[in-house]
């Protein structure tokens, strides 16, 4: 065990540093729209080796060779300097390293570069009215045409199609095959005729999710990634790299953190909330919580280092369950913290902004929105099944897979 | 920058659990739990054999020379085994000479230890008043100590008890020295044997360290009571995982029940991530970090507490046989009940975490 940086990785370090007084953007360019100093800075970042490590070149990332720890500490100063780095969006996120493994030669190149600099942005079409967490039970259906495939059917719950270009997702290709062979995995463009995007209101009082409706909606045949009646394999894939994401420890650390400092601003029996007693023992307690997840994040990137993650499978199988009831822990605490005001509603400005802490119904909104990723991505129930199953040899559920 | 064990570690760790497979099994740990000694000579002998008692030592005194995460991984494997015996207090008695003793006292203390010719235990606690080292009120004077000191484990069987004082400090007395008097109070977990101490003017040498030095053993304490309770948690989970898949209702396992599944996959997610808060402590105190205290009193406060809550969802997984004397669980349950209250409880350590962080 060791906590401390080698020359080597303090001078990567430094490099980082130095890199980062170039955010926020000076002179002209500050004047440019947020949106694109953003896409400056990302691409000298990529020039300079620190965004998109894992990107070959010639698809527009930066190339770089395997390591853990670089990885960490790029993620660890570019949060502090909040300046942009990879995008996590669904396209840089899980569209690219999907493309990356089973894509063709031609997808690669024409999809991949778009999504990294986020001029194409794209859309996860999974979910149905009928099918979430039985997602292999999906309907929308996908005929071949001649050299077209021609979609009908519902997606729901897709977050930010109304802004997507593209959608990569799951469809029905074969009706007479078994649940899980019968699946293809199709990248769909959005403007294509018969296809109708319909908002639905989140209970933030925020429209980011929708329905999308098909009507015979035609594609050319070559939309497919990998072989008809591998799309299950494929997205599965992709779920495992989505997995595998350790994680990031700061922005928990940086929640709470927002929750001390609220107990030290608001008051209780004319004194600051935190000098209660009952306060500072349920701050400590969610700060062991915090604790768990750094180190078994610390635990789980030196494994990754080594080239030991087999060690550390059952952390990494527990992140997203651990990290949802964390974050839950700390909104709801700063809901009773903040007393009377748990009424407020959040502000129309506040919902763009994810995660505005500084107000009372900032953190009415942050309670609301910690609802969200014990269902997104898989519920807390399909994830304690797997964590059970893959982590601990226990037996299956009986009815799957029919 | 490597948060993880290195090849000696894994190794100490494999060891120590093949000695405890073969050496302690579960039946063993029944017949010495029933026995209420907390002690038998062979195993520890065996410890000590593998330089276990001497972990910590440094080589010049006749011990392995490691540290404070090494005797935490040890003290894993023993809570994992159940393994009853004085490791615990033996440790910190060891920890504290080689932190704060002066070369003489350390010349003459450490080797008996190292070479398990004497067994020490820790008097820390003392009634109304607390564990901490601002709290002892034990008289030290003139080469004698006059106090009464409770919950001391395997005093029975000590040679050498490590006493704090007054002033924080602590003085070291041989077990059967005049003006000792023991007082049994049996203990709920059978394999730590806890004792009532009383000094009557017991002749006793003061340690050089000082409040620091005595603070930054109660730390190492924490440690150790932390990593004691995550080892006999996973047992707990082992436990659970065997018993649900054997036992049969309704024509079925009861791990086909999915409340039995996300039973356990749920107290499993409380226990396995929180690993690396005690690895952090004790790496933290062996490198003097400023954190250093806080982390102990985290680490206990989680652990403990987390540990506690599992071995309660162990039991009742078990149905009726879970509230036997006959099962298992029970004997890793009112161990985690001993690593959870003797020296500071959750609720106090997270006080302490509190003050120190500034709050
Ligand atoms: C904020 C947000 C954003 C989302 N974005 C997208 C997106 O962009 N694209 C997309 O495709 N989807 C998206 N989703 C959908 C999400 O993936 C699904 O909601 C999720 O998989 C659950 O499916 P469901 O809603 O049909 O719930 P159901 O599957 O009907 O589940 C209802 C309840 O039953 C439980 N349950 C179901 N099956 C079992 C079982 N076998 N054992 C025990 N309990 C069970 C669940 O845990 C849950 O509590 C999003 C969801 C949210 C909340």
């Amino acid at each position: 065990m060791d906590l401390t940086y080698s020359t080597a990785h303090e001078a990567f370090r430094a490099r980082v540093k130095t890199f980062l007084e170039g955010w926020p953007l000076k002179g002209a360019e500050a004047e440019r729209p947020l949106a694109e100093q953003e896409a400056i800075f990302r691409n000298r970042g990529i020039e300079a080796g620190f965004v998109y490590r894992h990107v070959p070149k010639r698809y527009g990332g930066s190339e770089q060779p395997r390591d853990a720890i670089e990885d960490q500490i790029i993620q660890e100063e570019f949060y502090r300097a909040g300046a942009p780095r990879d995008l996590t969006s669904q396209g840089a996120g899980m569209l690219v390293p999907t493309l990356l493994e089973f894509g063709t030669e031609a997808q690669k190149a024409r999809y991949i570069p778009p999504a990294l600099r986020g001029e194409e942005s794209w859309c996860q079409g999974y979910s149905e009215p009928g099918s979430g967490s039985d997602l292999a039970s999906l309907q929308c259906q996908a005929r071949l045409e001649g050299d077209e495939w021609v979609l009908k059917g519902q997606k729901i719950w897709t977050s930010g199609a109304q802004r997507a270009h593209m959608m990569f997702g799951l469809f029905r290709t074969e009706p007479n095959a078994k649940k899980h062979e019968g699946i293809s995995y199709l990248l769909v463009p959005m403007n294509t005729k018969g296809i109708e995007v319909r908002p639905l209101r989140e209970m933030t009082g925020g429209y980011e999710f929708n329905e999308v409706f098909f009507d015979d909606a035609r594609i050319p045949a070559d939309h497919i990634v990998a072989a008809r009646g591998q799309g299950w394999q494929v997205s599965r894939a992709t779920l495992v790299h989505e997995r595998n994401l350790i994680g990031n420890p700061f922005m928990m650390r940086e929640a709470f953190q927002d929750l001390v400092e609220l107990a030290r601003s608001r008051r209780r029996n004319g004194r600051p909330a935190i000098e209660d007693p009952s306060v500072r023992q349920r701050l400590a307690e969610i700060e062991g919580y915090v604790r768990a997840s750094e180190t078994s994040n610390l635990r789980q990137f030196s494994a990754a280092q080594r080239g030991e993650m087999a060690k550390v499978m059952r952390p990494v199988l527990m992140n997203k369950v651990f990290s949802t009831d964390t974050m839950q822990r700390i909104a709801r605490c700063a809901y009773d913290l903040i007393g009377g005001d748990g009424v407020l509603a959040p502000q129309e400005e506040e919902l763009h902004g994810w995660g505005r802490r500084s107000t009372p119904s900032g953190w009415v909104l942050q309670y609301i929105f910690s609802m969200g990723p014990a269902i997104a991505g898989g519920a807390t129930n399909i994830q304690l099944n797997i964590i059970g199953e893959r982590g601990y040899g226990l037996p299956r559920d009986l009815h799957r897979g029919k | 920058m490597d948060f993880g064990l290195s090849e000696e570690q894994e190794m100490l760790q494999e060891t120590l659990k093949g000695f405890a497979e073969k050496e302690c099994p579960t039946t063993r740990v029944r017949e010495l739990f029933d026995a209420g000694l907390g002690h038998d000579s062979a195993l520890w002998s065996g410890l000590v054999e593998m330089g276990i008692a001497g972990l910590a030592i440094p080589e010049a005194y006749g011990g392995a020379g490691l540290e404070l995460l090494d005797v935490a991984l040890a003290a894993e494997v023993l809570g994992w085994a159940g393994m009853p015996g004085p490791f615990l207090g033996h440790s910190i008695a060891a920890l504290a000479v080689a932190a704060g003793g002066s070369e003489a006292e350390k010349k003459a203390i450490l080797p008996g230890l190292a070479s398990g010719e004497a067994i020490a235990t820790v008097a820390l606690q003392e009634d109304d008043r607390g564990f901490a080292p601002g709290d002892w009120q034990t008289r030290f004077a003139e080469g004698r100590i006059d106090g009464t000191k409770t919950i001391v484990a395997h005093a029975s069987i000590a040679d050498r008890i490590l006493v704090g004082v007054a002033g924080g400090r602590f003085a070291w007395v041989d077990a059967k020295a005049q003006g000792i008097t023991l007082e049994d109070q049996g203990g709920v977990d059978r394999g730590r044997p806890i004792a009532k101490v009383r000094f009557d003017g017991a002749p006793a040498q003061l340690l050089s360290g000082g409040l620091d030095a005595s603070e930054r053993t109660l730390d190492a304490a924490s440690v150790l009571l932390a990593a004691d309770a995550f080892g006999a948690a996973t047992r707990l989970i082992e436990l659970d995982v065997a018993y649900s898949q054997s036992r049969q209702q309704f024509g079925q396992p009861i791990a086909q029940f999915q409340a039995i599944k996300h039973a356990i996959a749920r107290m499993a997610t409380e226990i396995e991530p929180s690993r690396g808060i005690w690895w952090y402590a004790a790496h933290a105190l062996d490198r003097g970090h400023a954190d250093a205290s806080r982390q102990a009193s985290i680490a206990k406060a989680h652990v403990t507490d987390r540990a506690m809550d599992m071995a309660r969802q162990s039991v009742e997984l078990h149905g009726g046989y879970g509230f036997t004397w006959e099962c298992e669980v029970q004997m890793w349950f009112k161990r985690i009940m001993f690593d959870r209250s003797a020296l500071g409880t959750p609720e106090q350590h997270r006080e302490r975490s509190a003050r120190l962080g500034g709050w």
